[in-house]
């Protein structure tokens, strides 16, 4: 048997447990198969309980195992890091629990932190940058890390709750579609529940970078006035949290 | 041929860097000559952990210890993961950058363990070519430890045999884990001291230290426990044919405070001066 065929039968073994490719692998002992298997399956246990603390106290420690156990037998891992591992058990979520958003949003959020916390680095921008920027031409940079997504839920709340460790409100929809979004300022990953507006233009503004554009949009949906107010607030929000790490005059 | 200049001979004692230890390490007052960190936890773009590995590389020499390069892939070595390590090695610049002799990956599967390796010719070649690719886009020489195993293909070389032939075609050095070394000779009915005596002493440049559980069948590498006593008398052995090399304790499961590991090391510092005064 020549290697690649040798290590093709042992990730037969690994993802499906299939006892003829055991069979083939020269020397193979139930023992030794077993050694592999279980190392296999409690590294990717590991990283997504490590990745989804609260989700799985949420579910519930069989339920979350359940869940880990559906998604290592369909989803074999391909990166080369094993962190990545965790970054679409959502996918799974969904199928074995279709109605519940909630899960599906705290799910997100943890996700979404932990992919900030190592997103690459990036200073945020001083207000003292834009003393002379040319607003009709102005493009703004967005921090790296900055993770966006509409919510339907109170997972914010909830995650908010136990990461504080106080009771967590029951799950509930919002009275309104929202929005949530995670960054990180400084070395630590922060998550603000918003609403669909914000989201929207944010993902506007990563798109093109035009501050002009994204003034014409709020203008044409809350009116003149009150658009351009609303850009304001918001710019002056965003450069505060360190949302914002750059502006180039676009002309 | 090998293109590049043999890893320098170290002599000091270290610990692995974890999270739990960060602060006691970030304090600078940790009473070890070198730090080795798992190379893929620092693989990432930015934030805290670049940030910290940083910080402990302006108080210590830093071993990049690699899980991921999959070095006896059948179908060979992933060039974004070597292009990002070349670049944390370029930053960091390393006392040692090493992995391990198995496989992980086949046909973009990765199985995040350290599969076995048959000793035969085909793999060796394999191995070879694989190591000379790393080693030029890293622009360095690499060590390789030998991992703990729990099957054995028959036929073919040992495994010391295969590691000299490696050492010999690459130029790589050896990372010698004597914990590995016992767990296998336990599994797979081998002699330990044959281990020792063949592979090529001149090459190895670092010895890990850790701890074995028993399993239900086998001897399991688990880094969870002490170092048991069974393996210090081989680590005496080791240092008598190896010398002074950088030695230290492997920890990654169940750690415990800093002040253990460091009596851990002091037991090697005491063995290690034992056996080269001998």
């Amino acid at each position: 048997m020549n290697l690649a065929d040798l290590q093709r039968d042992f990730r037969l073994w690994l993802v499906q447990g299939s006892e003829p490719a055991a069979g083939r692998i020269p020397g193979a002992h139930a023992a030794g198969l077993a050694v592999y298997q279980n190392n296999y399956r409690a590294q990717l246990v590991g990283c997504l309980e490590a990745s989804y603390p609260l989700l799985r106290a949420r579910m519930g420690e069989d339920a979350f195992l359940q869940l880990a156990v559906r998604h290592i037998n369909s989803h074999p891992p391909h990166a080369w890091t094993l962190d990545a591992y965790a970054d679409h058990l959502e996918t799974t979520l969904e199928i074995l629990y279709p109605d519940n958003p909630d899960l599906h949003e705290l799910a997100w959020i943890e996700l979404a932190l932990g992919t900030a916390f190592v997103a690459a680095d990036a200073e945020p921008l001083a207000a003292i940058a834009l003393a002379t920027v040319d607003w009709d031409t102005a493009r703004l940079a967005l921090a790296p890390g900055l993770l966006t997504r509409a919510a339907l839920t109170n997972a914010a709340e909830v995650w908010r709750a136990m990461s504080a460790g106080t009771d967590a409100p029951e799950a509930a929809m919002l009275e309104e579609a929202g929005g949530l979004l995670v960054w990180r300022s400084g070395f630590t990953s922060c998550l603000r529940a918003t609403d669909a507006l914000e989201v929207e233009l944010l993902e506007a503004l990563r798109r093109h970078g035009s501050f002009a554009a994204l003034c014409e949009l709020l203008a044409g949906r809350l009116g003149e006035e009150d658009g351009i107010a609303r850009a304001g607030a918001l710019l002056a929000n965003w450069i505060g949290a360190g949302l914002v790490t750059g502006v180039e005059d676009g002309a | 041929m090998p293109a590049f200049p043999s890893p320098p001979v170290f002599s000091g004692f270290g610990l692995g860097l974890r999270r739990e230890h960060y602060q006691d390490f970030l304090s600078g007052r940790v009473a070890v000559d070198f730090v080795e960190v798992i190379s893929e936890n620092f693989m990432v773009a930015g934030g805290q952990p670049r940030h910290i590995l940083r910080q402990v590389r302006e108080r210590h020499p830093v071993v990049l210890h690699g899980v991921s390069m999959s070095i006896g892939s059948a179908d060979g070595l992933r060039p974004d993961y070597l292009r990002r390590l070349r670049a944390l090695a370029d930053e960091i610049e390393p006392l040692f950058v090493s992995d391990h002799l198995s496989w992980s990956r086949i046909d973009g599967f990765n199985s995040h363990d350290l599969l076995p390796l048959p000793y035969t010719e085909e793999a060796l070649d394999l191995v070879c070519t694989n190591i000379d690719v790393a080693q030029d886009t890293l622009g360095r020489t690499m060590l390789f430890e030998n991992p703990s195993s729990y099957l054995h293909f028959p036929g073919g070389m040992s495994e010391w045999e295969f590691m000299a032939e490696m050492c010999r075609r690459t130029g790589c050095g050896l990372l010698l884990d004597v914990n590995n070394v016992f767990v296998s000779a336990v599994n797979h009915g081998f002699d330990a001291f044959d281990f020792l005596d063949g592979i090529p002493a001149g090459a190895v440049r670092q010895i890990h230290l850790a701890g074995h559980s028993q399993g239900k069948d086998l001897l399991v590498d688990t880094h969870d426990t002490p170092v048991s006593d069974a393996v210090w008398m081989l680590y005496a052995e080791a240092v008598a044919r190896c010398g002074p090399v950088a030695t230290m304790v492997e920890r990654d499961a169940a750690i415990p405070p800093l002040a253990e590991l460091l009596a851990e090391l002091d037991i090697a510092r005491r063995l290690a001066r034992t056996r080269e005064a001998a």
